[in-house]
């Protein structure tokens, strides 16, 4: 049944594979993003209480929502590397982290952007706002522990006990506005059925969320190429993918391509 | 599946069972600190689950629905009264409503107006001759709602009161 994947659990084919995604996503991303961003900040209609500060809506919704779909992924990376050994999700999940951590930190700081002329306080320590910072903190803290050890195997594992620990605060951020009362609102589009907004406000959205999607698909492809270079560095393979060129210089052309 | 990769398997999960319910546990004793705010009515009768009421003098605070009509601005300060009555959807007021009044003396964000989700922070009164609450606030804040409409769509529906 798995065996498709087979080829994969070999850093080689898993190379040369992302590399050949790369281009799409890029390709992808550009048009996203762009008919999307300028869709969601020039065209569509503005809200009827918030007026134009509602369009950091485009940026915070979907950066909010990639924070935690990020966290998931690393999660099931860091399980794949904790009961199977793969080497190569262990490099998927510490590729992973800096990226969620930067859109963790997207959403908390346009929220507080929002936040200060609509509520009228930058920050308030309400549920969905406090796990949101805690999550910043848990991709903080598998960054540190990624880096923490000489030893790449033991620090994916110390990483990954971590990040699996903190899966737990996923349900809570989704479902904190509903558990709790919260200053934070009720979900607009992340829930089933129709979303609480018209149509010509959702569509740039959707553009602006493929976009996002696109993006962070690059800059993790880019980080998990890095990653397995960096991890086979000693492999005949990677040694000969590097000095192609026949050219003594070796780290130059590695980032080049 | 190998019998070591079960073990690691089993280990992963045992944690992750325990900890959840840690959590659980952790989340549910503190459910009344983590809610951010009292709805008038559990003002009057207490917390929904827990039956726990605020105490007189004690600083809390309120989320509700401004009351239209109810906004009392001084003429020559910035003081401002207005009632809360609990969220609901659609938004819709009734007299019989348990109210909690308001006092503030400051400026009020941009989105306040009557019908609006407001969560205000102060220390809670209680008036004994006519048994109503008062809360005199500190912190005026505006809650938005998840709704996103556009200012046309408004003001075509504003004939028909429930959109």
């Amino acid at each position: 049944m798995w065996k498709w994947l087979h080829p994969y659990a070999n850093p080689e084919v898993t190379y040369h594979f992302t590399g050949k995604l790369m281009p799409w996503f890029s390709a992808l991303a550009a048009i996203f993003l762009s008919i999307g961003l300028v869709w969601a900040l020039a065209f569509a209609p503005a809200d009827y209480q918030q007026g134009e500060s509602f369009r950091i809506f485009y940026l915070h919704v979907p950066a909010a929502m990639f924070s935690m779909s990020i966290y998931f992924a690393m999660a099931v990376a860091a399980f794949c590397s904790l009961v199977w050994q793969f080497k190569l999700s262990d490099a998927a999940a510490s590729s992973m982290a800096p990226v969620g951590a930067t859109f963790t930190a997207i959403a908390l700081i346009t929220g507080a952007a929002w936040g200060k002329p609509m509520w009228g306080t930058w920050w308030i320590w309400d549920a969905r706002l406090t796990s949101e910072l805690i999550l910043l903190f848990l991709y903080l803290g598998v960054m540190a522990l990624h880096n923490a050890f000489e030893d790449k195997n033991l620090a994916g594992k110390a990483a990954g006990i971590l990040t699996l620990v903190g899966v737990i605060n996923l349900p809570i951020i989704k479902y904190s506005v509903e558990w709790w009362n919260t200053l934070h609102q009720g979900a607009t589009v992340s829930k089933l059925g129709k979303p609480s907004m018209t149509a010509e406000m959702f569509w740039p959205f959707l553009m602006t969320f493929l976009g996002f999607a696109f993006l962070i698909s690059i800059i993790i492809c880019l980080r998990f190429r890095t990653e397995i270079l960096s991890r086979n560095s000693m492999r005949p393979w990677v040694k000969e993918l590097l000095l192609v060129p026949t050219s003594p210089v070796s780290s130059n052309t590695a980032e080049e391509k | 599946m190998n019998p070591r990769r079960k073990k690691r398997l089993t280990i992963i999960a045992a944690i992750f069972i325990g900890l959840g319910f840690v959590v659980g546990l952790v989340l549910y004793a503190l459910s009344q600190n983590i809610d951010l705010f009292y709805t008038p009515t559990e003002i009057h009768h207490g917390k929904k689950d827990s039956g726990i009421k605020a105490i007189e003098g004690q600083r809390i605070r309120i989320g509700g629905l401004v009351v239209p009509n109810s906004v009392h601005r001084d003429s020559d300060s910035l003081k401002v009264s207005f009632k809360l009555a609990d969220m609901s959807m659609p938004i819709s007021f009734n007299d019989n409503d348990l109210m909690v009044t308001v006092t503030y003396d400051g400026i009020l964000p941009d989105l306040f107006r009557e019908g609006q989700g407001i969560v205000a922070n102060g220390v809670l009164v209680k008036d004994d001759s006519t048994s109503g609450f008062f809360i005199d606030a500190s912190e005026v804040l505006a809650k938005h709602d998840e709704n996103y409409m556009p200012k046309e769509l408004v003001d075509s529906a504003k004939e028909k009161p429930s959109y």
